[in-house]
């Protein structure tokens, strides 16, 4: 595996220029995510109407791979119904994971620009951080542990 | 006529010296993505030269079985190198007894032997127990789980600017309710010696035993416990080009014999029945179970490896190729050193603008350069300077000039690439 070809433009580009950067003002939803690897975090707030995400937006400190990640991910969520954004997590998660065969029917879209992560497992979590924090908000009755209980790499989310 | 300049012939004998010590790691010669290996983390842990390992093959080859109580001749032979490693470590340290080095599992281990042996049996609630920013999360979560245990509470000696402790800080931290001190020796984040004689002649005005955690100190610089008239002094055998899982605690003779033993097992005790059990005489009271007998070995063998170099002449590598990486460094635009004590080791930790330091490594990784990414295990000193991780590149004596120059193209490229 190349890094260079996981660094790939687009993602660089969101790196570069986030889109959907900062909080919004009266989310409905709202989780931070830590990885303790590297003591990033990311804060994620969404507003869900009619259990469609309406508005979400994202900030913190984080690498380019995460940051870039949150941004797409921001960008795709946006007007979906919470099941299908709960669908794209899931298959997010596995295919960073390498559990996700990619020539089977998906909806992930340009996001398999993301793909490559999976030969790096050390910035796995990197990638995974943003979405693993969209599930908190959007399940913020669930505590943190059952979170890290549930994910494959032991990623820590908590809710705030 | 021929002039001969002295000082420059002493530099290429030198230089060409090191150069043949590189040769005795192998795994130097490796290739990573295609390149050349430039290992630029041995703060994290360091590489093994051949004779050490040399050392590790013949005792499993020819003399290992379990040590101590056999009687026959391959227990008698382990038994006998075993020992034999503990004298090393007792020379290499100018400790005064053999008795006083225990082999642990590392320093982790033996900061928490510490906790339990000497913490919990004389630091109650409300006593008072003095840290530093500069510590490694190992000397500070055991104090914290002791805190807990016990209602003590600790405080902190801070730093300034550049990464150092503020000793005058530190001496008004003393009162009547403090009991211990647990003090790094060289910040492994940062690189800072920190003034430990001085530090640890202060706190002896004051009653208070100090723990110095050394695993940073030991694989750069002479160490003399006696010296330093530390209570207890930690390392790591894996950081001083020895194996990993070994590591040893030198305690003064008489609060090792005063403490109570933190695991309980075999070779720990003098006898056992089920209504009593006495126990054994140090250091073997705090060695129970089967202890890393090849590890210790090959420990020995690392610092033999050490001292046929010269600790001096380690030194004097390492500060080249440190000063040599910072001046680079400093000319390169969007480039922070964080950590700038005049009195180093040489750990370059630093950070770039707008790039984070995981992103750095990955890149790097890609040129075949290792530096390590992160909180490096002591996040207080990331948050005095306000941020989230560093990129670290540690120098060892078996590095040289083109791994430097290796490295900085690489964040040349890095930021090329990111910006």
């Amino acid at each position: 595996m190349n890094a260079k070809s996981l660094y790939q433009e687009v993602i660089l580009d969101h790196n570069r220029k986030p889109r959907n950067y900062g909080a919004l003002d009266n989310a409905n939803h709202h989780a931070v995510g830590h990885n303790p690897l590297c003591g990033d975090h990311l804060d994620i707030s969404l507003n869900l109407e009619n259990n469609q995400v309406d508005s979400i937006a994202f900030q913190g400190e984080s690498c380019a791979i995460c940051k870039a990640s949150a941004s797409m991910m921001t960008t795709v969520v946006k007007g979906k119904s919470r099941n299908d954004v709960e669908i794209l997590i899931h298959e997010f998660r596995d295919m960073a994971t390498g559990k996700l065969d990619l020539d089977n029917p998906h909806h992930l879209g340009r996001l398999t620009v993301f793909s490559g992560i999976q030969e790096l497992p050390t910035r796995v979590k990197c990638a995974i951080l943003p979405w693993h924090t969209l599930h908190a908000a959007l399940n913020s009755e669930e505590s943190a542990s059952t979170e890290n209980e549930n994910d494959p790499v032991h990623m820590s989310a908590g809710n705030r | 006529m021929k002039i001969i300049d002295a000082t420059l012939e002493h530099d290429v004998k030198f230089a060409n010296k090191m150069e043949k010590v590189r040769a005795d790691f192998p795994i130097l010669k490796l290739n990573v993505n295609g390149k050349p290996l430039v290992y630029l983390d041995s703060a994290a842990s360091s590489q093994m030269a051949q004779p050490v390992i040399d050392r590790l093959v013949h005792y499993q080859t020819s003399q290992h079985a379990n040590v101590h109580r056999g009687v026959h001749y391959l227990s008698e032979i382990a038994t006998s190198e075993y020992e034999s490693a503990r004298q090393k470590l007792q020379r290499f340290v100018n400790a005064g007894e053999d008795r006083e080095i225990i082999f642990t599992s590392g320093t982790t281990d033996a900061i928490n032997l510490v906790m339990h042996g000497y913490g919990r049996k004389f630091i109650k609630a409300d006593d008072e127990i003095i840290l530093t920013t500069l510590e490694h999360h190992s000397n500070i979560v055991p104090w914290q789980m002791l805190a807990e245990e016990t209602g003590a509470k600790i405080r902190v000696v801070p730093i300034n600017d550049a990464g150092e402790l503020l000793v005058d800080e530190y001496e008004k931290l003393f009162n009547h309710r403090t009991k211990f001190v647990g003090l790094i020796h060289v910040s492994n984040a940062l690189g800072t010696i920190n003034p430990v004689k001085q530090m640890i002649a202060l706190a002896h005005k004051h009653g208070v035993p100090v723990l110095v955690d050394g695993a940073q100190a030991t694989p750069h610089m002479k160490v003399d416990v006696q010296d330093l008239d530390c209570d207890f002094y930690v390392f790591s055998a894996h950081k001083m080009y020895g194996p990993t899982g070994v590591g040893m605690l030198y305690g003064k003779a008489k609060l090792l014999e005063s403490m109570q033993p933190f695991k309980g097992g075999g070779e720990m005790i003098a006898s056992v029945t089920f209504e009593k059990t006495t126990y054994n005489t140090i250091p073997h009271k705090f060695e129970a179970g089967t202890p890393p007998i090849a590890a210790a070995i090959g420990f020995g063998a690392a610092v033999d490896y050490m001292l046929g170099i010269g600790i001096e002449e380690i030194h004097t590598r390492e500060m080249e190729l440190l000063n040599y990486a910072t001046e680079l460094i400093s000319e390169l635009p969007g480039v922070n050193v964080i950590g700038t004590a005049p009195s180093k080791t040489s750990v370059l930790s630093f950070v770039i603008d707008g790039i984070h330091p995981h992103d750095i490594g990955t890149l790097l990784n890609q040129e075949g350069i290792a530096v390590r990414t992160g909180h490096h295990c002591a996040q207080p000193v990331m948050q005095r300077f306000k941020i989230p991780a560093t990129s670290r590149a540690s120098f060892a004596f078996y590095n040289n000039r083109s791994d430097v120059d290796a490295f900085i193209a690489g964040i040349h490229t890095v930021q090329k690439f990111l910006s």
